[in-house]
């Protein structure tokens, strides 16, 4: 390609357009490593926190070396800590992920697996099995909690992404249509809860606060599996992805099929989310606050976008997992209410100090 | 080697917005200007094109039809840069017009960021590189919209009034700027646009469009007359080409009302 013929000549140096978005770039990535390594700091303050004290050094050794430690030791870290904290991190990207890429699907700040019913959606799937003992999945055994929520999380992200395949649909009717599958789930849900026994009633609230208590290396691998399958798609579509943020008809003049991105897309998220919330029940506010924190640090470009999005939640999840336990010492508090608690005021706070023209 | 477009139709739903658009090519080295009153399907028309709308009828660039090729495959060659442009992305000025050049060209990052500082000297935009795009006034963001169109260096260009939102200054610096763009470039250049003094001015093809059909196409002087206008856009008007000076074209009086 020949160099486009322009007005001036050119001119280069530090001071031009050239070099400041190098530095803004370089301002980005600094920014992605710093959080990184908070949520790794907080990985491990996770994994160091629990009802038993033990020194951070013996933890260490036990996590790096399990032999050379004490069986309990050992035990404690390999089969409790570390998969719930993962799980943490786990969730806390996956979800966060989730709403990034909702939102810039759908053009909407406020799309995230909550506000869009998803979570409603497996509430009243773990409700089934919990009240009723119903499986909409056969076989599922003892993970019949888990299958019914992943089942109809799945169903009712499907229903918004076959919303948009009908023809003349815009990405509004999405939006429309996730809040009516929230509202729907929810009754469905407090119908449920008027039927249910005290015990089960119990037994429901609680899956619904949602708590990493139930992580498992299984839930660790197929939540990795998860990400693993979906994180390529979005790398892949990087560039049409932020391209999406510019309108609909820009993206289409640029030759990228919308309708096609969008539906890929939704269904990657679908997957995160519905995988989350199976394992840890409903988890507020983190597919909102990480994605929105990620705006404000470092724009819409997804190639920053999307890790800033993904560190965030993973170091919201983390932080909100060690506060779970420390808050009340000897009892786990449900992660669910504390994402929420923590998530509110941060995120009210946020949008009242930024007040910027885009959605910050 | 032209665009040529022949008995092309278009419906959106159960509304034929074009229903038959004929007789209309458009050179490379020159501006083409497409004018016609609201509703005529200039926006439509450029749309079809561009595969955005899907058509019916006959497409042809650089003798190759087009209307056959996928969005992906229009897109290797041509641009169409739509009117809307409220866009609230959080993406600095530099950061859109780069987007526009990945997913066009592949070349080593150091070469597109070059192209992007050049382009937005050209444009005057320099200095609002990392501002953000929802924190532009209108005219700046055509302005970027227009570094958008032109880094893809498409063969043919479709600008949906792109000065719609620009200041007397920008308006004659842009279609200067995309006069000699176009020449250099041997570019083909279809602008949608209102303003008729500055169209007569730039332009040196004009389509002339009337709910959804071709009324004329030709030269400045063939198409804007006062018989021409009068039918089209129902006004009486003062259509001067003064020698060695811009032409002006002055309306005068509403002759009727529109569709009446």
């Amino acid at each position: 390609m020949n160099r486009l013929p322009f007005a001036s000549a050119v001119r280069s140096g530090p001071d031009d357009s050239v070099s400041r978005y190098l530095a803004r770039r370089r301002r980005h990535r600094a920014l992605i490593a710093i959080t990184a390594i908070a949520m790794l700091a907080a990985f491990v303050a996770d994994v160091a926190t629990g009802p038993g004290q033990y020194p951070l050094g013996e933890l260490l050794a036990a996590l790096i070396a399990p032999d050379s430690a004490s069986r309990i030791l050992a035990v404690v870290v390999w089969e409790i800590r570390l998969p719930t904290a993962l799980m943490a991190l786990l969730v806390g990207i996956s979800l966060a992920l989730a709403g990034a890429e909702m939102q810039t699907i759908l053009d909407n700040p406020l799309a995230d697996p909550f506000t869009l019913g998803i979570s409603s959606a497996a509430s009243f799937g773990a409700a089934l099995a919990i009240i009723l003992g119903l499986g909409v999945v056969p076989l599922a055994g003892t993970l019949l909690v888990t299958a019914n929520a992943f089942a109809l999380a799945m169903l009712a992200s499907l229903l918004i992404w076959g919303t948009s395949r009908l023809r003349g649909v815009t990405i509004q009717t999405m939006v429309l249509m996730g809040i009516a599958i929230m509202f729907f789930f929810n009754a469905l849900l407090g119908l449920m809860q008027y039927l249910a026994s005290t015990e089960a009633l119990q037994q429901l609230v609680f899956w619904s606060l949602g708590s990493l208590a139930r992580s498992s290396w299984e839930t660790v691998g197929l939540s990795l599996l998860a990400l693993l399958v979906t994180l390529p798609a979005f790398l892949v579509a990087g560039w049409r992805l932020t391209a999406l943020r510019l309108g609909d008809l820009h993206a289409k003049a640029m030759g990228i099929n919308v309708g096609r991105l969008r539906l890929r897309t939704m269904l990657c998220c679908s997957l995160l989310a519905a995988t989350a919330v199976a394992f840890v029940g409903t988890i507020g506010f983190v597919g909102l606050v990480g994605p929105h924190i990620a705006r404000l640090l470092v724009g819409e470009d997804q190639r920053v976008f999307l890790p800033m999005s993904a560190l965030s939640g993973g170091l919201i999840m983390s932080l909100a997992s060690i506060l779970s336990k420390t808050l009340i010492p000897g009892i786990l508090f449900p992660i669910g209410i504390l994402t929420a608690l923590i998530g509110l005021p941060f995120f009210v706070s946020l949008i009242l100090r930024s007040r910027r023209g885009g959605w910050g | 080697m032209s665009l040529h477009i022949e008995r092309l139709t278009c419906r959106i739903g159960r509304t034929e917005i074009l229903p038959g658009v004929s007789g209309l090519h458009a050179r490379p080295g020159e501006l083409t200007a497409l004018i016609g009153p609201n509703g005529a399907g200039k926006s439509t028309l450029l749309k079809a094109i561009a595969g955005i709308e899907r058509a019916a009828g006959e497409a042809t660039l650089d003798a190759r039809p087009i209307t056959a090729l996928s969005l992906e495959a229009r897109a290797e060659r041509l641009y169409y840069l739509p009117q809307e442009l409220g866009s609230q992305a959080v993406l600095s000025v530099f950061e859109a017009v780069l987007l526009a050049r990945r997913t066009r060209v592949h070349e080593p990052l150091s070469a597109a960021l070059a192209q992007v500082r050049d382009i937005l000297q050209a444009l005057e935009l320099e200095t609002l590189a990392e501002r953000e795009l929802a924190k532009l006034s209108g005219g700046q963001r055509q302005r970027v919209a227009i570094a958008q169109a032109v880094i893809r260096e498409p063969r043919l260009l479709l600008l949906d009034e792109p000065t719609s939102a620009l200041d007397l200054h920008h308006q004659l610096q842009v279609l200067d700027w995309l006069e000699r763009l176009a020449a250099e470039r041997d570019m083909i250049v279809v602008i949608a646009i209102h303003d008729l003094s500055l169209a007569a001015r730039f332009a040196r093809y004009f389509w002339v469009l009337k709910e959804g059909r071709t009324v004329a196409c030709g030269g400045p002087t063939e198409v804007l007359t006062q018989a021409c206008l009068r039918d089209v856009y129902a006004i009486e008007a003062r259509v001067e080409w003064p020698p060695n000076e811009p032409p002006r074209i002055t309306p005068l009086a509403a002759t009727r009302r529109l569709g009446g």
